[in-house]
């Protein structure tokens, strides 16, 4: 193996590839990045049994073969060299990496001893990258992070035609997130459970703009396969990873209650407010919201203890209500959405409440992010 | 604190061994072991045998081949603590429970009324003796630990008070093993390094202790060392965790015979969470293997419940975790405790998901066992194997 490739590629190539290789591998050979030269460019793959990375880039290939050597030291190496040409090649049991007058060389692993990366499943359609990441860091805010309940760690993907829902609970909070793509055939249909921390780094890393493509495979024997492939100005970056099983909760059903009370907030001013009222909460303790004409009461803290109150101007249509929230709860919904006021919705103070961004006071909420939040039971 | 000695720690002996001895006269002077597979009790005549707690009934027999094994009567060792708890309440409204069979009691504001404390631990000893028909002994001292020192010295039926002067004379002497919170490993640690008795400890700066025992540790046991100690009795404080655990004795045990006793303790403690109206975020499994090591593995949720079935995910979750630890070194306890409460925390409602609601069902649950019996519902795995000994505890 032997090629000549431009240093700002590599480093970005190696970066992302490296990325999701485990810190503690099972087996070192995980540890690894595998390097292969064919005719007119490279190909970089790691894989922890999960997740599988593997990017191209256009090289000066003078001679084929493959080497795996360490994924972060060969990460720091690349991030660390100068703005010049790079050239690697395998010596023995040595790679070489040659950039300017650096000249690093690394101890390769046995090659033989790899796994076979999972194959990228067939397209299931395109989404605009930066779409996708925008709504999945929406989507992901509601997820579980409890391991121990690991199937409400993801969130849940639906395909259906040209629609695409993303859902994830914990079982106090949900979200539904809906945008459209790009379906093979429009009568598309599929839905996967994913890590919601991998599948938050993915939809990260792909946001250099262009289209995603997405596939989902059901597995027949064991659990399906989801992959993500996108370009980059000199390559393609693909990534596969394992859908959790089991029957997640039905979490759409919930968003559908009729409100009794409907209030706009500014979002940014809810934010602040909530922040420093629950300063004085104890943990597990909730922030109380009292909507009536025109304003919302916030007071958080006991009797005993320090206590806090401030009120907020406000939009109230229908009955009066008084809600208890966890603080954490209520903030995380707010800062994953994007415009400048929240329209609340409840029924009664003991059944979910809908969160929704609206653009002014008044207005139609944007329904393509819904937040739920059950609230916490008020003393007395 | 107290300058003076005037907490007593009030300990019955061999307590299980000694109430068989006193329902059966025949039992009296004899080595009796209380246990199925495993002893869980055994008598001072048994005990000068070598016989220790917990250990294999074949193992024990073996030792003390004249001994009875007395199946546990755990209904009739709850009657006797609840006498026996009668008479420390009787003695001072000061009584800070530790487990079924022993107390700290503070006996300081009854010197004019009542007598010293060491007439009142005497008169103690003699009501237990008489109306419950139990021998108990009684340590005398300025601190806790230091009563408890005295209380164990004592053993067995004895009286001891360590004097506020006689303090040093009386602890420093004493093997280190005899420290709070020193077993064998700590203490091979400490012999180690020349430190062999409590007065070896007490020289030691904690600094220094702190590189082979632990930092929190070593300031611990420098402390006790030295007499410091200032822990009050204590009435009134609700316990920090409910558990409970079943000796499965010393025959192969399947995976599945190991599920299905904790998912009974999981039930157990569960409804007790639910009747003292507490929910904990803390699980903690314990085992305890072949070679009577133990180990514990826990995890922490981030909201707490006390629902029989979130508990009993997180507990199963640690038990396969701990499987291969199983397959090497087999099993001969397995227990589950519930930590972590907060009686401030508010109560978070969950999404109504429309699955079956475990919350009612638990409650359902909880009605029958209180009417009929705790045997009255059992898991189907429970049934043919029973629910095992539902060893008596303090109430929560």
């Amino acid at each position: 193996m032997k090629f000549r490739i431009d240093r700002d590629a590599l480093a970005d190539a190696v970066a992302w590839t490296a990325r999701s290789l485990p810190t503690r591998p099972t087996v070192p050979v995980l540890a690894g990045l595998m390097v292969e030269s064919t005719d007119g460019g490279i190909a970089l793959s790691g894989f922890d049994y999960e997740t599988s990375a593997r990017s191209t880039v256009d090289a000066d290939v003078a001679d084929e073969g493959r080497a795996l050597v360490s994924g972060r030291l060969l990460a720091d190496i690349c991030k660390s060299l100068p703005g010049r040409p790079v050239d690697v090649s395998v010596d023995g049991t040595k790679v070489s990496v040659v950039c300017g007058s650096s000249r690093f060389s690394l101890q390769t692993m046995p090659v033989e001893d790899y796994p076979q990366l999972p194959a990228m499943p067939t397209a299931s359609g395109t989404v605009s990258s930066d779409d996708f990441a925008t709504a999945v860091a929406q989507a992901v805010a509601a997820a579980g992070r409890d391991d121990v309940l690991q199937l409400l760690t993801g969130v849940r993907i639906e395909l259906e035609g040209s629609r695409i829902s993303l859902l994830a609970t914990d079982r106090f909070r949900a979200s539904l997130r809906e945008l459209t793509w790009f379906p093979e055939s429009p009568d598309a249909s599929a839905t996967a459970v994913v890590p919601a921390k991998t599948l938050s780094d993915i939809a990260k890393s792909f946001t250099a703009g262009g289209e995603l493509t997405m596939a989902v495979a059901t597995g027949d024997q064991g659990p399906g396969l989801i992959g993500f492939e996108g370009s980059t100005a000199s390559g393609t970056r693909r990534t596969t990873t394992r859908m959790l099983e089991g029957e997640f909760p039905k979490v759409r059903q919930l968003f559908a209650a009729n409100a009794l009370t409907v209030a706009y907030v500014d979002r940014q001013e809810l934010i602040d407010a909530v922040r420093r009222v629950s300063l004085v909460a104890e943990r597990n303790t909730p922030v109380r919201l009292t909507f009536s004409d025109g304003q919302v009461l916030l007071e958080s803290g006991s009797g005993d203890d320090a206590q806090a109150q401030e009120t907020l101007e406000a939009r109230v249509d229908g009955d009066d209500i008084v809600v208890g929230f966890n603080p954490t709860f209520l903030l995380e919904g707010l800062q994953v959405m994007t415009e400048p006021a929240v329209h609340l919705s409840f029924t009664q103070a003991s059944r979910p409440a809908t969160l929704a961004g609206v653009q002014e006071l008044g207005g139609e909420p944007n329904t393509s992010f819904r937040y739920l939040i059950m609230p916490m039971r008020l003393p007395g | 604190m107290n300058g003076e000695a005037t907490i007593l720690h009030a300990d019955l002996d061999s307590f299980f061994a000694s109430v068989e001895q006193r329902d059966d006269p025949s039992l009296r002077g004899r080595p009796v072991l209380v246990g199925g597979g495993v002893v869980v009790a055994a008598s001072y005549e048994a005990k000068a045998y070598g016989v220790r707690t917990p250990m294999g009934i074949v193992e024990a027999k073996s030792l003390c081949p004249g001994a009875v094994v007395a199946s546990p009567r755990f209904e009739a060792y709850s009657a006797a603590s609840k006498a026996v708890f009668e008479v420390f309440r009787d003695t001072t409204p000061l009584v800070d429970p530790i487990s079924i069979d022993e107390a700290f009691l503070e006996v300081g504001g009854l010197a004019r009324l009542v007598g010293s404390p060491e007439s009142i631990g005497a008169r103690l000893r003699e009501r237990v003796r008489d109306e419950v028909g139990l021998p108990i002994t009684v340590g005398v001292a300025r601190t806790k630990f230091l009563a408890k020192v005295a209380s164990a010295y004592a053993k067995p039926d004895g009286l001891l008070v360590v004097p506020v002067d006689g303090e040093r004379a009386f602890l420093h002497p004493l093997p280190v093993e005899r420290m709070w919170g020193v077993g064998v490993k700590t203490a091979t640690k400490l012999r180690a390094r020349g430190i062999e008795h409590i007065g070896d400890l007490a020289v030691v700066p904690p600094h220094a202790l702190s590189a082979y025992v632990g930092r929190a540790a070593a300031y611990h046991l420098h402390a006790l060392a030295n007499g410091r100690d200032p822990r009050p009795v204590q009435t009134g404080t609700r316990r920090r965790s409910v558990g409970a655990q079943r000796a499965l004795g010393r025959r192969h045990k399947t995976m599945e015979e190991i599920d299905s006793a904790l998912a009974g303790l999981v039930d157990r403690v569960a409804r007790r969470m639910r009747k003292a109206e507490r929910e904990g975020r803390t699980i903690t499994l314990r085992l305890r293997f072949d070679d009577f090591e133990r180990a514990t593995r826990s995890h922490t949720l981030p909201r707490p419940t006390a629902r029989t079935e979130r508990l009993l995910l997180v507990a199963r979750s640690l038990l396969d975790v701990a499987e291969p630890m199983i397959r090497d070194r087999g099993c001969t306890l397995v227990g589950v405790s519930v930590s972590g409460f907060d009686p401030q925390a508010g109560v978070q409602l969950e999404l109504p998901f429309g699955e079956p609601d475990t919350a009612t069902l638990d409650l359902a649950l909880d009605d029958v066992r209180e009417r009929f019996g705790s045997a009255a519902v059992l898991r189907g795995s429970l049934v043919r194997r029973g629910e095992g000994f539902a060893m008596p505890t303090l109430p929560d």
